[in-house]
Order: C-alpha cells, then sequence, then structure tokens
C-alpha cells in the first residue's frame, strides 16, 4: 500500500529523514513512536506530499507521490489526514466539515453528501453535534469531526499526525476508540502517537525512529517486552517512569 | 453676510453641488467595483507558490503605494495618454478623460492598500487551515475560495471599510485634473457667488454623511457575520 525507497530530506543542513525504506501493508496499522526531533510527523507529512523529499520514492497504491507528474489534487483525496490541532474549518458547522470535500472534490450532490456526512458523524458518535461550529465543541469532538471528515472521501488510507498530544486527558479516550473502531473495520492506518496503550493493542507494527532513522520495527509484543535497540530500550523506559 | 441654507436647497447652485455629489458618489462606486478584485488577484499573487507572481505582486503594491495619490492622477492625465498612438489619444479626448484618468488613478492606488489588507487577513488563517484544505484534495485556488478567503474577508472588512472611506475622501483629490466631483463643484459655487460656507458646508455634510453610512454598513456585516475560532 505505501512503500519508502531510499527516501532522504532535508531541512537546510538539518538531516530529517535518513535513508528511510519500508513498506506498509494494505489494512495494517502502523504506530509511528520516538522522541520529539526523530522525524516521525516529517515521515507522515512525506506520504501525501505535505512535505517534499529530496531523494528516493514514496509509492501509494501504485502512484508515485513525488513525481512531478503526479495529479496532486486527486491524489491526496484519496489519503485522509487527520492533524494534532484538528484544523476543522471553523466557518463551517460539524455536518459542512464533512460536506464540504464531498461536494467540491467528489461531486456528490448537497443530499448524498449530506446523509454521508451525518453517517460518518453518527460512526464517531456526533450525530447530535451536526450543526455545532466548531467553537462550540470540546477538543475531543473536534477530533472525531476532524475524523469524519477525512472519512467523507472515503480514502483507502488514513494518517494520524499525534492525533490526541493536543488533548485534554479525559478526551483521549474517546478518539483512540474511534481510531480502533476503524482499525477492526479494516482500515490502512499510519498513526504517529505518543500513546502506547493504543499501540500496544490496536497497531499491527510499531516502528521506532530517533534521529531521522527507522531504527527498530517489530510487533507491538516485541517492541515493548524484547526492544532490540539500546535506543529503544531507553525511550521505552524513560515513558515508563518519568521521575528519576 | 447670512447662512442661506435656501440657497442649497433649490436652484442652480443647489443642482451644481448634486451634480458633483453624484459624480464622486459614481466615481467611488466604479473605483471600489473594480478595486476589489484587483486587490483579490494582488493579494493572491503574493501569496502565490511562484516565485515571480509573487514579485510581481510586491512591485505592484510597492510602485503604487509609495508614491502619492496627487502624482497618480497628474500621470494618468497628462502623462499616460502621451504615451498611447494617436488614434487612441483622439478617442479617449473625445471622452471625459478627465474622469476615465481619475478612476484608474483611484482604483490602482485603492486597490495597492486593499491588497495588503486581504493579504493580511489571509496571513492571519493559520497554516493548518490550507493543509486541511489541501490535504482533503483541495487546489490552490480551491483552497482560498472555499476556506482561507470567507475566514480572511471577515477578519478583513473592518480594515476595507476604512480603506473605502479612504477612497471616497480621494475622490476629492480629481479635482485637481478638473473631474465635475463634489469639491469641484463646490469650489465652483463657491468662486460664483462668493458663498464659500455654503458651499463647503455642503461638501463637509456629504463627506461625512457617507462615511458614516459606510462605517455603519462595517458594523453591521461583523454583526451579521461574526468571526469564528476554533
Amino acid at each position: 500500500m505505501i512503500q519508502f525507497e531510499n527516501v532522504n530530506k532535508w531541512y537546510g543542513e538539518y538531516h530529517a529523514l535518513v535513508d528511510i525504506t519500508e513498506t506498509i501493508g494494505k489494512g495494517e496499522v502502523v504506530v509511528v513512536c520516538g522522541p520529539s526531533g526523530s522525524g516521525k510527523s516529517t515521515l507522515i507529512r512525506t506520504i501525501n506530499r505535505l512535505e517534499p523529499i529530496q531523494s528516493g520514492t514514496i509509492v501509494v497504491d501504485g502512484k508515485d507521490a513525488h513525481s512531478a507528474s503526479l495529479n496532486i489534487n486527486q491524489f491526496r483525496a484519496g489519503i485522509g489526514f487527520v492533524f494534532q490541532q484538528f484544523n476543522l474549518f471553523p466557518h463551517l458547522t460539524a455536518l459542512e466539515n464533512c460536506t464540504l470535500a464531498p461536494k467540491n472534490i467528489r461531486g456528490l450532490n448537497a443530499s448524498a453528501a449530506r446523509e454521508l456526512a451525518i453517517k460518518l458523524l453518527d460512526r464517531v458518535g456526533l450525530s447530535e453535534k451536526a450543526d455545532a461550529y466548531p467553537a462550540a465543541l470540546s477538543g475531543g469532538q473536534q477530533q472525531r469531526v476532524a475524523i469524519a471528515r477525512a472519512l467523507a472521501m472515503q480514502p483507502p488510507v488514513l494518517l494520524f499526525d499525534e492525533p490526541t498530544s493536543a488533548l485534554d486527558p479525559e478526551m483521549v479516550g474517546e478518539v483512540l476508540m474511534v481510531m480502533r473502531d476503524l482499525a477492526s473495520d479494516g482500515m490502512t492506518m499510519v498513526c504517529v502517537t505518543h500513546e502506547m496503550g493504543f499501540a500496544r493493542e490496536v497497531a499491527d507494527r510499531v516502528l521506532f525512529m530517533d534521529s531521522g532513522r527507522i531504527l527498530e520495527r517489530a510487533t507491538p509484543d516485541d517492541f515493548f517486552n524484547r526492544p532490540q535497540h539500546a535506543r529503544a530500550q531507553q525511550f521505552l523506559s524513560d515513558i515508563r517512569t518519568p521521575f528519576r | 453676510m447670512a447662512f442661506d441654507l435656501n440657497l442649497l436647497l433649490v436652484g442652480t447652485y443647489h443642482d451644481w453641488l448634486i451634480q458633483g455629489l453624484r459624480l464622486s458618489l459614481g466615481i467611488a462606486g466604479i473605483t471600489l467595483v473594480l478595486a476589489l478584485p484587483l486587490a483579490m488577484v494582488v493579494a493572491l499573487f503574493r501569496l502565490s507558490p511562484v516565485a515571480a507572481l509573487r514579485w510581481l505582486g510586491v512591485m505592484f503594491v510597492e510602485s503604487i503605494r509609495n508614491v502619492p495619490l496627487l502624482a497618480h492622477m497628474l500621470f494618468w492625465y497628462f502623462g499616460a495618454p502621451e504615451l498611447l498612438p494617436d488614434s487612441l489619444k483622439r478617442w479617449l479626448y473625445a471622452g471625459n478623460i478627465e474622469v476615465l484618468s481619475a478612476t484608474v488613478a483611484l482604483t490602482l492606488y485603492t486597490a495597492a492598500y486593499m491588497a495588503e489588507d486581504i493579504r493580511s487577513g489571509i496571513r492571519g488563517i493559520s497554516s493548518g487551515q490550507f493543509e486541511a484544505g489541501r490535504s482533503l484534495g483541495f487546489s490552490f485556488l480551491g483552497t482560498m475560495r472555499l476556506i482561507i478567503l470567507p475566514q480572511a474577508l471577515r477578519v478583513t472588512i473592518p480594515p476595507l471599510v476604512s480603506q473605502t472611506l479612504n477612497l471616497w475622501k480621494n475622490t476629492s483629490i480629481a479635482t485637481i485634473i478638473g473631474v465635475g466631483e463634489l469639491m469641484y463643484q463646490a469650489a465652483k459655487v463657491e468662486s460664483s457667488a462668493f458663498r464659500s460656507a455654503e458651499a463647503f458646508a455642503f461638501a463637509t455634510i456629504c463627506y461625512l454623511s457617507v462615511s458614516l453610512i459606510l462605517t455603519g454598513l462595517g458594523l453591521f456585516y461583523r454583526h451579521r457575520f461574526p468571526v469564528r475560532s476554533a
């Protein structure tokens, strides 16, 4: 589904992604973790070309994401992206947030788009908030609307860039529940997150990154119980015992 | 000489002043209609991913904003027609070239300022909004049209109203190239009838009341379309 081949990215002098080669299969749920500045957000943002790369290739569903001849808008329409800061459109209601792209890009008529949006808002448990503006929603509710908005384009892949990091702790659960539900439905998901509970229970695989490299790729069981790389062992011990 | 209100309400001088008011309103109206879309295009140029377009936008804004309006008026009236071929020049001089030059000068001048207001309104929208639009598959222009501009214009309305106020007052500069607008007609009444107080009181009240109406419209808009943030 997603293949990275020798991908390198620099921010000026800074080597942000170093020789990334990785394959993510259809229906796979992959969690990317690692310390801040390790390149995990950069990695996920290169998949739908929010960030350019300087060398290598990224192929998604058979299409070269960084080729100049790619129809980038059509390509991005097939990849759902969920942001840390939700980025809901504040001038539109929850429902309108979910109908904007289906109407204008997929060409759905108003009633079909509305029906789809209500179905998706219901799926994330927010059908009664359809007419609320984002400002009237809690962070957790906003993020669930953002997931519904991404799903409205019916993408085969969903990317999550720290979807719960901007949330108050009591709202993390509701968002993770929705994500777990999607995973059990067979959605291909790549998720940058610090939620180790989610990684342990939902992920098929964990990628551990540091300094722009993928240092470890393992099943959750192996990663949490038998981490191979010293940097991964250090990371896991830091997040388990933050006060030392 | 007591203040003669009647002179403003009926008769030749009244007619002259009303003619001037109408022309001023007409010039301001047409200029606004032309300047707004031009300003939008210039603002989008300045934010474009294409460097050449950004440059064009910067050149437009800086070369126009940094020269006084009076110089623009004189250039478009005296200077620019000289650069045109003779046949076109004759056609222009047969028409009302004063009003045309004034409208061109005011349109460019107003658009340069409005472009900056629109640009800063757009820049005030977080980059996350833009990324969210692009991630859903919207093009640069589609994202602008459906996501960024509807938000940016709401915050841009107050500065645009004040630019429209400036435009309204700036129409008076056209008097210098002989456009028969409000100020010109007031001066004509003054020199014909020596009724300075009446003539300029009329002009003052016209400028003031139109300005207050514009301010009122701005307030209404803000009430009707409040700025929403997430």
